[in-house]
């Protein structure tokens, strides 16, 4: 149970800044994560935490207390990592045991903790097996409970679902934050997949080259993305991003089409696939967007749906069993209210 | 047509098998022809070799008589070695220890480098390492004047611990270099979990590593082992008349014989000098294959 601090943490190798004034913190119970495209530093800045790496500026504070001189195993932080790290010479008994040989606990204690945690994730029956013998799920559930058993003040997570098969790592995903919801215990997780993010986060803080491009609850950053990257990266299909010339009364689009969001100069207009609603045909009211189908991509719930609009090509995801044809022009109510405004040139919201 | 397509096909693969036979026997011939040579000759006796009377039609190569094990106790126990008589016995007693010895240290402390350099980044480690690969391309020859050297200023002229000592030091940069590789194909990511588990330098050594080291160690062991036991360059320059290897004791056999070289004598300590070798070899033999695989494919 820990806050944990990130004051104005930078790497740098050389001349190269892998992290740059990285600033904010999370309260107790949070569940932060890392996200971003491979190489923003989302996993150096993990090791930071960990002890595993150092930073060149700034510093990391649990509970308000720094933690930069302390050596991993004094931070008491449990990791589990993405290619799980099993001691493969040992059972999985003693691979979840192994902190607390290490701490000098007897064995009669351990055993009984190794047990519990075993229960808790359901592999009471492999504490005797070697991790060879383990299954890609299985080994996933080891190293968590190594991480577990410990009891740490707070969890760092690595990737850790990207070796597992779609299925299971939507099971996992859920398990993971059954677990959260459980124990309460601060973690930090790090992924590339904005799904999993937006799913398990209380907050997420998206990256990219070093820099924390937005720091906010997963509601913030798919409502209200501080920049275009944030709006392109999580979401799937991504935000549509349609240049227009915005003026005090909307703006214009470069086919001519006005939509009525006031702003100033050139601009991209953000628009969520799911804030599109097709128009009974022949209907075109006030304020409804005219497009050309051209492509219908059926998902099984949702089915998208590829439009020619404001002379860009938008993505839109109507519910299952919309009707609509491919090749016609139709009208579309647009949730203007909720779109966002960015400067064409610097991509930043405004 | 088609038919004779196929059979021509099936001439040809038999063909080929048969070159494929015919090589692998060659090659196994050119091996097992002086070992068949050594022990039809240790079994022979001496007139039997010579072809005197009635082994007239005898060559190297001919199946022994009326085979005999005289030679073998001879060279065992009663040949005479410099002005001692006593056979090879006696050299084993010493030589084993002097080899298990500096086998044992040198894959110790190889096993130890390895893990050094390959979990561990310091200052210049590349270039520590770069050195260490480095003293396996040092021929034997030009230390020997400093060794001799640096043996003397540490008393250990003319002692089998003087020769431990040599062969430890020339021994780790190879054993450096097979555990240095060997663990370089263990997650880096098992040192971290370790690390964050408390486990210190030696704990993360001796509790994960050393465990799964066997294939790597066995490689070690038997490599040191057979260039050590089979030394003779630095036994007859640094042991002197008190810590002669079994190597420096059979030359000495063979070149002492006076009167008629005994043939079979010098045979059949020839054939018990390397005996620990292929002791080692069957016995160890399949896991020094798999060692030498060991990393080379991910399983």
């Amino acid at each position: 149970m820990a806050t944990l601090e990130f004051s104005h943490v930078g790497k740098s190798f050389g001349s190269v800044d892998v992290l740059k004034d990285i600033d904010f913190s999370i309260g107790d119970g949070e569940f932060l994560v890392l996200v971003g495209p491979s190489g923003c530093g989302k996993s150096t800045l993990l090791g930071i935490i960990a002890g595993l790496g150092s930073l060149t500026t700034g510093s990391v504070l649990i509970d308000g207390q720094p933690i930069n001189h302390l050596e991993p195993k004094e931070r008491d932080i449990a990791m589990v990592f993405q290619s799980y790290a099993l001691y493969p010479s040992m059972t999985v008994a003693d691979n979840i045991a192994f902190s607390l040989r290490m701490q000098g606990m007897p064995k009669a204690a351990r055993m009984e903790k190794v047990r519990d945690v075993a229960e808790l994730l359901q592999i009471s029956h492999l504490l005797d097996r070697k991790p060879q013998a383990l299954s890609g799920g299985q080994r996933q559930r080891v190293a968590m409970g190594r991480a577990l058993v410990r009891n740490p003040k707070v969890f760092l997570f690595d990737e850790p679902l990207s070796n597992l098969d779609a299925k299971l790592r939507v099971d996992m995903r859920t398990e993971i934050k059954k677990l959260h919801a459980r124990l309460g215990t601060t973690i930090v997780y790090v992924t590339h997949d904005q799904v999993e993010a937006m799913t398990m986060a209380t907050r997420i803080a998206v990256m990219k080259d070093g820099i924390v491009q937005q720091f906010g609850t997963p509601d913030e950053i798919y409502q209200r993305p501080a920049n275009t990257f944030v709006a392109t990266f999580m979401g799937s299909p991504s935000m549509n991003l349609l240049p227009g010339v915005a003026d005090d009364g909307g703006v214009t689009l470069a086919d001519g089409q006005r939509l009525p969001i006031p702003g100033r100069g050139d601009v991209l207009v953000g628009l969520r696939p799911e804030w599109f609603t097709p128009l009974p045909r022949g209907d075109q009211p006030e304020g409804a967007m005219l497009a050309t189908v051209e492509v219908i991509e059926p998902t099984g719930p949702d089915i998208y749906v590829g439009l020619r609009l404001g002379g860009a090509e938008v993505m839109t995801r109507l519910p299952a069993g919309t009707d609509i044809r491919t090749g016609e022009l139709r009208a579309f109510a647009v949730n203007a209210d909720k779109a966002v405004l960015f400067d064409a040139e610097t991509g930043v919201a405004l | 047509m088609l038919a004779d397509g196929v059979s021509c096909r099936g001439v040809a693969a038999h063909l080929r098998r048969a070159l494929l036979i015919g090589v692998l026997v060659i090659a196994a011939l050119m091996y097992l022809v002086p070992l068949a040579a050594m022990l039809f000759t240790s079994l022979k006796s001496m007139p039997e070799i010579t072809g005197m009377a009635g082994f007239e039609s005898n060559t190297i190569l001919t199946p022994p008589r009326a085979p005999t094990l005289a030679a073998w106790g001879e060279a065992w126990s009663r040949a005479c070695i410099s002005v001692e008589c006593t056979g090879l016995r006696g050299y084993f007693g010493t030589t084993i220890p002097m080899v298990t010895c500096a086998v044992a240290i040198s894959v110790s402390i190889g096993a130890v480098n390895g893990y050094v350099l390959s979990k561990w980044r310091f200052r210049y480690d590349t270039v520590i390492y770069g050195l260490m690969l480095f003293g396996c391309f040092i021929p034997f020859q030009i230390v020997l004047i400093p060794i001799a050297r640096v043996l003397g200023l540490m008393h250990l002229s003319g002692t089998m611990a003087g020769l431990v000592f040599v062969h430890v030091a020339y021994g780790i940069t190879f054993t450096t270099l097979f555990f240095r590789n060997f663990y370089v194909t263990v997650p880096d990511e098992i040192v971290s979990a370790a690390r964050m588990d408390g486990a210190g330098f030696w704990s993360i050594f001796l509790l994960i590593l050393v465990p799964v080291s066997g294939p790597i160690a066995i490689v070690a062991v038997i490599w040191q082992f057979t260039s050590i036991w089979n030394d003779f360059l630095f036994g007859a320059s640094f042991g002197g008349a008190n810590a002669r290897p079994l190597m420096v004791a059979l030359n000495n056999l063979v070149n002492t014989s006076t009167g008629t070289k005994a043939y079979n004598v010098d045979m059949a300590g020839a054939m018990i000098a390397a005996l620990p070798t292929m002791v080692v070899y069957v016995v160890a033999g399949r896991y020094f294959v798999r060692g030498l695989m060991a990393g080379a494919v991910k399983g």
